[in-house]
């Protein structure tokens, strides 16, 4: 589904992304760990170009999307994101954030777009906060609210920022159970996330990237129980 | 005492009296009080049709600059903008009044309110412009994102998204900038323009007396901008539903 060829990325003479290669299967869901400043983030980023890159293919769905006169705002009706500040729309109802995208790309009609949301808002326990403003809601509701949001474009893909860095330790919980449903579902989902416990029993493969570079990938049990490189071990045994 | 208190009582008698004389003398004495109703009119005109100039434009070249920033595109157009900035704020409204009036347009007949409407119009954008500019960049870039990470287009996006949270929060700015304007027309008498400043002033001339006159002026522009000052408030308190946690 994703095909990452040679991605380079740099910030001037930083550089952040060298050269990683790698591909993303259908109903795949992988995390992704490393250390600050490993480029996690950024490789995230750059598979729907929020960040440009500087070198390097990514294919789509059969389709390069960083070439030149590519529809970029097509591809990423189909590539959900969540941010680690979940990015609400804060003067828009809840109800309204979610309709916004589809109602102005008018995928859908408004009452078919807000029949959708209510039925979002429903699962995610939140149906009485359709009318509330994103302020009078707490990080983790925020975070549940800006992951259905991206669901309302009903996408193929759900790419994670460190979706719970920015949460008190008492609602990490409700965000990684949604993120929990949706990888039951079926849902194709890329996270970078320091959470361990979810990756451990979520991910089908976890990468492990240090230096702008995947260093080691594998299952869960390979990476967390018999990581083969030292910089992972030593990664792991900080955070564990 | 008694008597402390009747001098006081004549004191304030007289004053009625002269004030009463003074009165009639400015304002209804030849139909005076038409004066500072015609130069009222033209204060409003100009202010009015200044501010729809003003933020018409204003808005425009915001736009300008904060594309090219975000996003390298219109270098042309932002470097036209940043120069026009440069001039009309480095210069005083009055003289690119006079300059407008005197040297480019009075020579082809055109009215004065309408070169006074243009001047502060196209002097107001400069300061409306960066007033929006500022808004616009005080919206965290993490919105810009999620709007463009659902699909939605660079402008749809500055549309739906940043611009109502941009206008809300330099709200008071923008109030400030359109009393400033309003009293800045004040200066519309070098141009020979009858505005209400001129008026108060005209009357000023004729009657040789200061004190009415400029005190009538000075209440009107007062109450003008209180006024003003209530339409902001309440648009304030409209925009700030979002706000309530």
């Amino acid at each position: 589904m994703i095909d990452v060829k040679n991605l380079v990325k740099s910030f001037g003479d930083l550089v952040v992304l060298d050269g990683i290669t790698e591909t993303i299967e259908k109903g795949e869901k992988v995390v992704i760990i490393g250390p600050s400043g490993s480029g996690k983030s950024t490789f995230l980023r750059c598979l729907n170009l929020l960040e440009t890159p500087t070198g390097g293919e990514i294919w789509f769905e059969g389709e390069q999307i960083n070439a030149p006169k590519v529809n970029v705002d097509r591809l990423r009706q189909k590539m959900g994101m969540v941010f680690q500040h979940f990015n609400l729309f804060p003067h828009l109802t809840i109800l309204q954030n979610i309709t916004l995208a589809p109602v102005t790309l008018k995928l859908q009609s408004k009452e078919e777009a807000e029949k959708n949301a209510r039925r979002l808002l429903e699962r995610i326990g939140l149906s009485d906060k359709a009318d509330a403003y994103p302020a009078m809601l707490s990080g983790g509701q925020k975070q549940r609210v800006a992951i259905v949001r991206a669901l309302a474009m009903n996408p193929d893909v759900m790419l994670f920022d460190e979706p719970t860095s920015a949460l008190d330790p008492e609602m990490v919980g409700e965000v990684l159970q949604l993120m929990r449903d949706l990888a039951e579902d079926g849902m194709t989902m890329v996270v970078v996330t320091h959470e361990m416990g979810f990756a451990r029993e979520v991910a089908t493969r976890v990468l492990f990237m240090d230096g702008g570079k995947i260093l080691e990938q594998g299952t869960p049990e390979e990476i967390f129980n018999a990581p083969r490189h030292k910089r992972t071990r030593d990664f792991l045994s900080m955070i564990l | 005492m008694n008597e402390w208190f009747q001098s006081v009582l004549q004191w304030m008698k007289d004053w009625w009296t002269d004030f009463q004389a003074d009165f009639v003398l400015n304002f209804i004495d030849d139909n005076r009080w038409k004066y500072l109703l015609d130069g009222l009119q033209n204060t409003l005109v100009v202010t009015f049709f200044a501010l729809i100039i003003g933020v018409f434009f204003g808005f425009l070249i915001a736009i300008v600059r904060v594309t090219c920033d975000k996003t390298g595109k219109l270098r042309f157009l932002n470097a036209l903008c940043r120069l026009y900035l440069t001039v009309i704020r480095g210069t005083p409204v009055v003289v690119q009044l006079m300059i407008l009036y005197f040297v480019i347009l009075a020579p082809l007949g055109i009215s004065k309110v309408v070169i006074a409407c243009l001047a502060f119009g196209f002097n107001s954008a400069a300061y409306v412009a960066e007033i929006f500019r500022s808004g616009i960049m005080s919206i965290d870039g993490g919105q810009m994102e999620a709007g463009r990470s659902l699909g939605l287009s660079y402008s749809m996006t500055m549309i739906k998204i940043i611009l109502p949270q941009a206008v809300k929060n330099v709200l008071p700015a923008l109030g400030n900038e359109f009393i400033v304007l309003l009293k800045e027309t004040s200066v519309a008498g070098y141009i020979a323009l009858r505005d209400l400043t001129k008026a108060g002033d005209l009357i000023r001339s004729r009657t040789y007396s200061a004190f009415l006159p400029l005190i009538a002026v000075a209440l009107i522009y007062l109450v003008l901008v209180i006024g003003l000052e209530k339409l902001f408030k309440a648009m304030e308190r409209r925009l700030s539903r979002s706000d309530r946690r």
